[in-house]
């Protein structure tokens, strides 16, 4: 028999090929915008070496462990703090955190908008299904009004949080939703927050049919593709006050946010070496045989 | 290896017992600190925004202590040694993060200067009324190890040992102070750099390609590596394989979980530390911890003046706990005496290992204030009668 050579699929390198098949349902859109994801990181030629990804809880907390890159799968709501921790130890990691929308904004919402107040240079992914899925498909602060969810059987009433206009109030300095029907401009877009120094984010919808869509009577992973197309508006530019999601209105899409703002590390050490002058020690690492790295004697008294 | 020389501020100091932690952290090559403010902890880390950025450390003010108990993980996997400072409402935050250290094997150190419980109870007094929340607060089976310093000096010389432990068997060392030997200023000597001995970071010195992150080496510990240096590694608190890969089966359960508890209490001799004295033919056995073994010397001594054959054991090491040292003693004497400031809560731990074979009393306070000596004397006079 004659051996016959497969094309490996470009995305494979990023991918840990042995943990597949993957958890995610039939239709979810969460694998597509990993997809999306590799091929950004593809043509923005980073170091893979010097990437982290850092994720929460969920289903979309999963992610970290399918990529081949450093990853840490934290606990809820904590990916950022945690890859805040990483990058202020590390800076030359590019650290992302991909997670999901009840776990970046309900449990870990503190988190999220102190980080884009420091403009931490984190580069944070959001999928957004609408819905606790991982649990069974219950409201989270980002499910719109008058849906079915396990938690609210009649009805939603709650308001749900405007995602791009918490974080561009927040301090972000780039900020971007799609949905998993744009994946070109999806993946350009993450290439460009990858580009920016400071605290990204995109926002990305991504359909749940198990959950979100069966309950709803709103069909299934392709019907959810049909929707996006139908409804979604490219707006770039647009006010993010003017951007809040809907059960059946317009999904406003585009890039809404594209500023500059002082980093955080950036902004720290110089800060301190202009106050401390030549007392001042740039943070390092532990060296190789996993001591501090030794420096002249400190000379200054601390005493009380 | 020894400490390195710009942390450490060798000589002849007057400091309270925050900031000797705090110095001890900086000596052990601690260059990373996460905070969030809280009563009576928070000197440890002003002293630490003030020293780390002349030491090459970082200090960062976090939003709350969840934060901050999760950020000194991330920056442990950046490649650095890091800690965190708290008390009692703060300490309650942290056991999230206390679990994942553990499931995760991630070195580090929490400094827990007790206060007055339950809720927000007694913001600026003291308590040893964590000993056992530290121990079990987070949910699931785990070991961590725990030292409670009862002066400023050993709030410098302990801290540097949590962080010796934790590098060693890589788990969540926690320095239990109480506010009093919190905020009691005494001397402190900082010996030389060379003097001082610091575990370093067990780094792998594998490839890539033969690393397993989660593989036991000595002591049923794996070796680290830190982000960016290629290994592509992948930390998860579910229940995980040796590569680090989710595996959430009962036999791996078992697997992990059971290394988790044994790397500790298989080597318990030589992490529980304890002050022994006058125990060989006492009748009674005073069992002590930080602030409250130095009340109790003084009630120890007045017996002795009185002809009562007293000894003391003070525990450095609460956990694990010693129980070997105090199953030795137990057949030999009439009895433990057992006071701290709580109603109750390492006296269990000497009452099981004593084991029926002697009595065990507790002399309990409620806390606010150290106990009155007396109060100790009167319950060693009763053991001894």
């Amino acid at each position: 028999m004659s051996s016959v050579a497969i094309p490996q699929n470009p995305v494979e390198p990023f991918l840990r090929s042995e943990r597949m098949p993957h958890i995610w349902c039939p239709g979810c859109g969460i694998g597509t915008t990993v997809n999306c994801f590799t091929r950004a990181l593809l043509d923005s030629k980073a170091d893979l070496t010097k990437l982290a990804i850092v994720s929460g809880i969920g289903c979309t907390g999963r992610v970290a462990g399918y990529t081949n890159l450093d990853s840490f799968h934290t606990t809820h709501g904590r990916a950022i703090p945690f890859a805040t921790g990483l990058k202020l130890a590390n800076p030359e990691l590019n650290v992302v955190v991909y997670s999901g929308d009840g776990d970046l904004f309900a449990i870990g919402g503190n988190h999220l908008i102190h980080a884009a107040r420091r403009n931490v240079n984190l580069k944070v992914i959001c999928v957004n299904n609408l819905i606790y899925a991982m649990t069974g498909g219950q409201t989270a602060p980002t499910t719109p009004g008058d849906v079915i969810t396990s938690t609210a059987p009649y009805g939603t009433y709650d308001p749900a949080f405007n995602l791009p206009y918490l974080v561009e109030a927040a301090g972000a300095v780039y900020v971007a939703r799609w949905t998993t029907f744009h994946v070109r401009q999806l993946a350009k877009s993450m290439a460009e927050m990858f580009q920016k120094k400071g605290f990204g984010f995109i926002e990305v919808l991504s359909p749940c049919p198990t959950l979100y869509q069966r309950r709803n009577k709103m069909g299934d992973g392709l019907d959810a593709m049909k929707f996006y197309k139908q409804v979604s508006k490219i707006k770039h530019g647009a006010p993010t006050s003017e951007v809040a999601l809907s059960k059946s209105g317009e999904i406003v899409v585009g890039k809404f946010v594209d500023r500059e703002r002082p980093e955080y590390i950036g902004t720290m050490n110089t800060y301190l070496e202009q106050q401390l002058g030549e007392r001042y020690v740039e943070p390092h690492t532990l060296s190789d045989d996993g001591g501090c790295s030794g420096g002249e004697l400190e000379v200054i008294s601390c005493n009380r | 290896m020894h400490a390195d020389p710009q942390g450490v501020l060798t000589g002849a100091h007057f400091l309270d017992g925050d900031h000797a932690a705090c110095e001890g952290a900086i000596a052990a090559g601690a260059r990373f600190a996460a905070g969030y403010p809280i009563t009576p902890s928070t000197e440890v880390v002003e002293r630490f925004a003030m020293r780390a950025p002349t030491v090459g450390g970082t200090f960062i003010q976090m939003e709350d202590e969840l934060a901050a108990s999760i950020t000194i993980q991330g920056a442990v996997w950046g490649g650095v040694k890091a800690f965190t400072v708290t008390s009692g409402p703060g300490f309650s935050l942290m056991m999230e993060h206390i679990g994942y250290a553990a499931m995760t094997e991630t070195p580090c150190v929490f400094i827990n200067v007790q206060r007055g419980g339950p809720s927000t109870g007694l913001p600026t007094l003291p308590a040893q009324a964590d000993m056992m929340q530290v121990r079990w607060g987070s949910h699931g089976d785990y070991e961590i190890i725990a030292l409670c310093p009862n002066s400023p000096q050993e709030c410098f010389d302990l801290t540097i040992k949590a962080f010796n432990f934790s590098e060693q068997y890589r788990v969540p060392v926690f320095v239990m102070l109480d506010e009093v030997v919190g905020h009691m200023t005494e001397k402190v000597i900082i010996p030389p750099a060379e003097e001082i001995e610091i575990e370093p970071r067990h780094f792998t010195k594998k490839a890539p390609k033969d690393f397993r992150l989660y593989e036991p080496e000595a002591n049923q510990v794996p070796d680290m590596v830190k982000a960016g240096d290629g290994y592509n590694i992948h930390v998860t608190g579910l229940t995980h394989d040796q590569r680090g890969y989710p595996d959430m089966t009962p036999p791996m359960q078992d697997v992990l979980v059971k290394r988790l508890q044994s790397k500790i209490l298989d080597n318990a001799d030589k992490i529980c530390l304890f002050e022994k004295e006058n125990v060989e033919g006492a009748d009674v056995v005073v069992v002590s911890y930080g602030i409250t073994s130095r009340v109790a010397q003084r009630a120890v001594d007045q017996a002795r003046e009185k002809g009562v054959k007293v000894g003391k054991l003070r525990l450095i090491t609460a956990w694990p706990f010693p129980e070997r040292v105090i199953s030795e003693i137990a057949p030999t004497i009439k009895g433990f005496v057992v006071p701290e400031l709580n109603l109750g809560q390492m006296v269990r731990e000497v009452e099981r290992c004593a084991g029926g074979k002697t009595r065990t009393v507790r002399v309990s306070h409620a806390g606010g204030t150290v106990h009155n000596p007396e109060s100790i004397l009167n319950a060693i006079l009763e053991v001894a009668r």
